[in-house]
């Protein structure tokens, strides 16, 4: 069974600090829901305000359709996976799993019955007698998903909790959680300060910044057309070259920049005024090293360095004083970038370039 | 004895050898001449006769197990029930304050460390040293005071009409276990505190967010990380209590007496030396052995205490 979280105007405040600012959305039962920000965004204390353990100043909770005003952490359909799991480390893993069915005054058998079941799932059988230190930190990770789950909550909240785990096993348990997520079909809350987490687990995913809820869309949405210059540059790389509007002729903007007209497309679908101030955003992948002269939509730049990353290589570029980063894949056999002042020419598609207003924020985007 | 040299050369590299003759020098009369040694004086002592003066050395002074005969079969033939009876009442007594403690302590030790904060966590433990800046026997008159037949308590209690005449709370002990409990509460919260505080804020949480009362919370998740701090502060507390004199001296009631009371009697008004070491001897095994046992009733390891 899943259910659908709303938050309904929710604001959060500690004394004079918001911690989270009239936070509107609906998540949908079933849904792998990530909330993205850097720390100290609020996002922990929303997901802590899902679960019960934080009050909402304003604004009402609600799980399946239910105000949870005055519902407990312990009364809620929730389970949270805390950022250092919070496993018990003087019970069993097996104890562990079970605690949540202890709670429930489940028998002795049938409590052992389930955790064996569970630890089945989560590719750890037979390890239901070891201490919890006895296992790795992924081992350790799984135990914890499988005590959440013997909740049998509806809905899962989970706080950072790859933070701990080194690269490749994070990069492993992203592809595990999703797995596990799809099988057991329940509504996932996802927290994290990580992009490539949110882009590659979630079904959607809310940007936060300073408490606020700056965009909400799926990951393809959220990369390649952000509202917000916040949204622009903390998901993903992106080179941001200001300028002045000239013109708007339906979503295409025209900009007056220090390396010449450019032009892009209108983030979240703003109308612009000519003369004000803007930003242009265009991702590093998108740019491209042209063979002829500087024409409509390109620019000359200088070579600073070349980075080779195998896969990838990128170019430390500078414009007109601005320093710009192009990244392009190695397509076999590439060649080294020509060194010398404007000896390249550097060309985008201002299709997937995104304008946005100069301290735009999320009341613009909204 | 290598790992002692070894921690002698690894101080003597760091701090110098100063450091570490000193270090070694003082942790050596600690340990023999302060501890061992009188120790071994009075177990010499516990096992020779009381003699006069002129006959120590000479050929009745020899070895016995005599005073401790005493303690068991008195100088009669039957059984010695009334020392024994007193052993037993100190240690039910003890143990009693003890109990006490541990609950008085344990949610004042939880609070300490994990919801009290700033001013409020520094008052509770100005709170709580205070009681050791007052010597024993003041404290002592202050709690004869407070419960006397026209004391504080009495008074308060009359005159909220809780009771008629004044309860004896001398006779019934109560000014003893609470004067008892009091002096040694600090020994108590702080060993909670040092157990408890290493637990991890998240574990009570997630033990809340899946469905545990706050009963199961304490139960499953702070008891057995207070357990070994329980262990340390219930030793020290119950040793200390079994071993007080200044208090039940003060404080016990007429028909109740302390087993250290006894050793006292033994030492002093009797100027039996030998049969009072004899019985502190006996106090201070039996406070061993009941402490080990009640460690094994509860599965604490000796270890844990050190923590």
């Amino acid at each position: 069974m899943t259910k659908d979280v709303v938050l309904d105007h929710v604001s959060i405040r500690f004394g004079s600090y918001t911690a989270v600012d009239n936070a509107h959305l609906s998540i949908q039962g079933g849904e792998f829901f990530s909330f993205l920000g850097p720390s100290g965004c609020g996002k922990t204390t929303l997901l802590r305000c899902i679960s019960g353990f934080v009050q909402p100043t304003e604004g009402r909770v609600l799980i399946g359709g239910q105000d949870m005003k005055n519902v407990g952490p312990n009364k809620r359909p929730t389970a949270l996976i805390f950022q250092n799991l919070a496993l018990f480390p003087l019970l069993s893993v097996a104890e562990n799993i079970a605690f949540p069915l202890e709670v429930r005054g489940v028998g002795r058998k049938d409590r052992r019955k389930r955790a064996d079941e569970l630890l089945e799932m989560i590719a750890l059988p037979g390890t239901g007698d070891k201490k919890v230190h006895e296992l790795s930190g992924g081992q350790r990770q799984r135990v914890a998903i499988a005590r959440a789950l013997a909740a049998d909550p509806d809905i899962l909240l989970l706080d950072e909790p790859l933070s701990a785990l080194d690269l490749k096993l994070r990069q492993h348990m992203r592809t595990e959680l999703r797995a596990i997520q799809q099988r057991v079909g329940l509504t996932f809350i996802y927290i994290t300060h990580d992009q490539g987490e949110a882009l590659t687990m979630s079904d959607r995913v809310a940007v936060m910044n300073a408490g606020v809820i700056e965009q909400v869309g799926d990951p393809k949405t959220i990369y390649n057309r952000p509202r917000t210059p916040f949204v622009a540059s903390f998901v993903g790389e992106t080179n941001s070259i200001p300028g002045q509007v000239v013109a708007q002729f339906g979503t295409t903007v025209t900009l007056q920049t220090p390396l010449g007209t450019l032009s892009g497309q209108s983030g979240g679908g703003r109308d612009h005024r000519p003369g004000a101030a803007c930003l242009l955003f265009i991702r590093p992948e998108q740019l491209f090293t042209s063979g002829s002269a500087p024409g409509a939509n390109s620019f000359l730049a200088d070579c600073e360095a070349e980075e080779f990353e195998g896969s990838v290589q990128t170019l430390h570029l500078k414009a007109a004083g601005l320093p710009l980063r192009l990244c392009r894949m190695n397509a076999g056999g590439l060649t080294a970038a020509a060194p010398g002042p404007g000896a390249l020419t550097i060309g985008y598609d201002p299709q997937a370039a995104i304008v946005l207003p100069q301290g735009a924020d999320a009341d613009a985007a909204a | 004895m290598s790992a002692l040299r070894r921690i002698f050369a690894g101080m003597a590299s760091r701090h110098g050898l100063g450091v570490a003759f000193f270090v070694a020098g003082a942790v050596l009369v600690w340990i023999f001449v302060l501890i061992v040694l009188p120790q071994v004086a009075m177990l010499d002592f516990s096992l020779r006769h009381n003699l006069p003066r002129s006959e120590i050395g000479g050929p009745r002074d020899v070895y016995t197990l005599d005073n401790y005969r005493y303690f068991l079969f008195g100088s009669g033939s039957g059984l010695n029930t009334l020392d024994m009876g007193v052993l037993v009442k100190t240690f039910a007594a003890a143990a009693f304050v003890t109990l006490i403690d541990i609950v008085i302590c344990y949610p004042i030790a939880f609070i300490l460390a994990h919801s009290a904060t700033g001013v409020g966590a520094r008052l509770m433990i100005v709170g709580l040293i205070v009681p050791f800046w007052i010597n024993d026997i003041l404290r002592a008159f202050a709690f004869r005071v407070l419960f006397g037949a026209t004391g504080v308590v009495n008074g308060i209690g009359q005159a909220l009409g809780l009771w008629d005449t004044p309860v004896d709370f001398i006779r019934a002990d109560v000014a003893l276990y609470s004067a008892l409990a009091y002096t040694y509460v600090l020994m108590m919260v702080f060993s909670i505190y040092g157990a408890v505080e290493t637990l991890d804020r998240n574990q009570i949480e997630a033990a809340r967010d899946m469905g545990a009362s706050w009963w199961r919370v304490h139960w499953r998740v702070v008891l057995p990380v207070a357990k070994p701090g329980i262990a340390s502060g219930a030793t020290m507390v119950f040793m200390l209590t079994a071993g007080a004199l200044a208090a039940p001296q003060i404080l016990g009631g007429p028909s109740n007496l302390w087993f250290t009371q006894l050793i006292y009697q033994w030492f002093n008004d009797a100027g039996d030396w030998q049969r009072g070491a004899a019985y502190s001897t006996i106090l201070l095994i039996a406070c061993l052995i009941f402490v080990f046992l009640t460690m094994r009733v509860f599965r604490v390891s000796i270890g844990a205490i050190g923590k």
